[in-house]
């Protein structure tokens, strides 16, 4: 059985660390490891994703499909081809100044 | 609630103003004597604020309260259409006021030309039957999720960044709440501001409608607001997907044993240090003001002017530093800095935020580092206004 190849929605004030893209493709069974992939290849988005302990910091949330990880297994939610997983950051913008 | 019984009907004009909503089955007349009778407030007059507030008066909200202490800059027309070319320099909420009571003079319009705090966040907020939260920094967000929750106020909220935008329900009888979703905000510094990180000018007018869209959907209790879910909007690739958000069980201010049970000091939970607090360490830095700066510069003294800003921003508007290195960038380019360690160095950026952090960094480095109070923003208002502000 090969790894499962999945889809990483990268939300906009994390893509400078991955030229530009919106979407990247990761492969990983589980969400722990996917992000794993992701970060060896962009290692840019290791300080925006992971604490100094290496745990997923507080204001960045991960979504398998349309639900929140916490729900699910955590890092270790497992994933199935073609899974799309959302990096979801809080923003700060409306009214401006 | 501000309206009696006597208000709750409507006037012939008002049925040929309100015709196309009354035709509508859903909504009809029922659906606008409730709006009629409703109350919403629209935290932040800017581009959020601006279009939602123009569409709720439009569409018959009986009274919108708005909540804004700036005046109206060139740099917000681009967006905040609420106000016109003629209102630069003017205080927002008059602006405001008078385009709502243009547009909709059945319209009750309140100023609340204030800072929202912790002192006056939960009386403001509790004269509303929703709020809807545009603010675009996290002390503010989190007071507004905070005061909404206490006093039982469903807030419709929205955030947008570039070409992004979220919008969801938070606050409602049994729904989650923005700490739900996020527990924390992030340190001070990891996440752009919008000013730093630039937005494309129709996006909150987009997602403002969508704000508005929602508020009119809990007034009247039509179709099925996003409660329990986070719209996330893409304008560029257009995508529109909703995420659930679940309400935490260990929430600390919405669950069943809450552990704040009133508002806090959001500037210290943002890890905002209080600018009027002195501390023992050596946490303030000393500051230059742009006339000191100016002086020295005529007087053919001037220190060595280090702008912290994104090229980019440097394009818009300079004011002629020595040397740029964005304030992230630094720790890891100090040895770029062709400023000695003797040499009066001057730190700008836009407004004095991003420079008081890299003047702290560079003193701990040995520099003689001073930040320029106020930034680029103070320099064009008191020295050169032909310096733009953006
Ligand atoms: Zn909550």
């Amino acid at each position: 059985m090969s790894t499962p190849t999945v889809t990483l929605h990268i939300p906009t004030p994390l893509r400078s660390a991955t030229n530009d893209q919106a979407t990247v493709n990761a492969t990983g069974d589980t969400v722990r490891t996917a992000l794993q992939n992701l970060v060896e290849r962009y290692p840019d988005l290791k300080s925006n994703l992971y604490n100094d302990d290496g745990a997923l910091r507080q204001f960045v949330n991960i979504y398998v499909d349309d639900e929140d990880i916490r729900y699910l297994d955590g890092p270790d939610t497992a994933l199935t081809d073609g899974a799309e997983v959302s990096i979801v950051p809080s923003i700060a913008g409306g009214r401006s100044r | 609630m501000q309206a009696d019984n006597q208000t709750a009907t409507l006037s012939s004009e008002e049925l040929r103003r309100y015709n196309r909503h009354l035709t509508l089955p859903e909504f009809g007349r029922e659906g606008q004597e409730a709006l009629k009778n409703a109350s919403v407030l629209l935290v932040g007059a800017g581009g959020l604020g601006s279009p939602a507030a123009m569409y709720l008066a439009a569409a018959g909200v009986g009274h919108i309260g708005l909540v804004d202490f700036d005046h109206v800059e060139a740099s917000n027309l681009q967006r905040q259409i609420l106000y016109g070319t003629s209102d630069v320099g003017r205080p927002k909420l008059d602006a405001a006021e008078e385009r709502l009571n243009d547009l909709n003079p059945h319209v009750e319009v309140t100023r609340h030309a204030v800072r929202l705090s912790s002192e006056n966040a939960l009386d403001i907020v509790d004269q509303y039957d929703v709020v809807a939260d545009g603010t675009d920094n996290f002390p503010t967000r989190y007071l507004v999720n905070d005061a909404c929750v206490l006093t039982g106020t469903p807030n419709v909220y929205a955030s947008i960044f570039r070409f992004e935008g979220q919008v969801s329900v938070f606050a409602t009888e049994d729904g989650p709440c923005y700490r739900c979703l996020y527990e924390e905000p992030p340190p001070p510094g990891l996440v752009p501001s919008c000013a730093e990180g630039g937005v494309l000018g129709v996006l909150p007018g987009l997602v403002g409608t969508l704000q508005a869209t929602e508020v009119i959907k809990l007034l009247t209790g039509i179709g099925e607001p996003l409660i329990g879910r986070l719209l996330m909007i893409n304008a560029l690739s257009m995508n529109f997907r909703t995420l659930r958000v679940r309400k935490n069980p260990d929430c600390v201010i919405c669950s069943d044993n809450p552990t704040q049970t009133e508002l806090i000091d959001y500037e210290a939970f943002c890890g905002i240090p209080d600018a009027n607090e002195s501390t023992d360490d050596d946490m303030a830095v000393p500051e230059t003001t742009v006339h000191e700066l100016k002086q020295a510069r005529d007087s053919g003294t001037a220190p060595f002017v280090l702008d912290v800003r994104k090229p980019h921003e440097a394009e818009i508007a300079s004011i002629e530093a020595d040397q740029l290195i964005p304030v992230d960038e630094l720790p890891d380019r100090l040895s770029e800095l062709n400023a000695d360690a003797e040499t009066p160095i001057v730190v700008h950026c836009r407004s004095g935020a991003r420079s008081e952090r890299a003047t702290k960094f560079l003193r701990q480095k040995g520099y003689n580092a001073s930040n320029l109070k106020g930034g680029i923003l103070a320099w064009s208002k008191e020295i050169d206004d032909s310096v733009p502000t953006y």
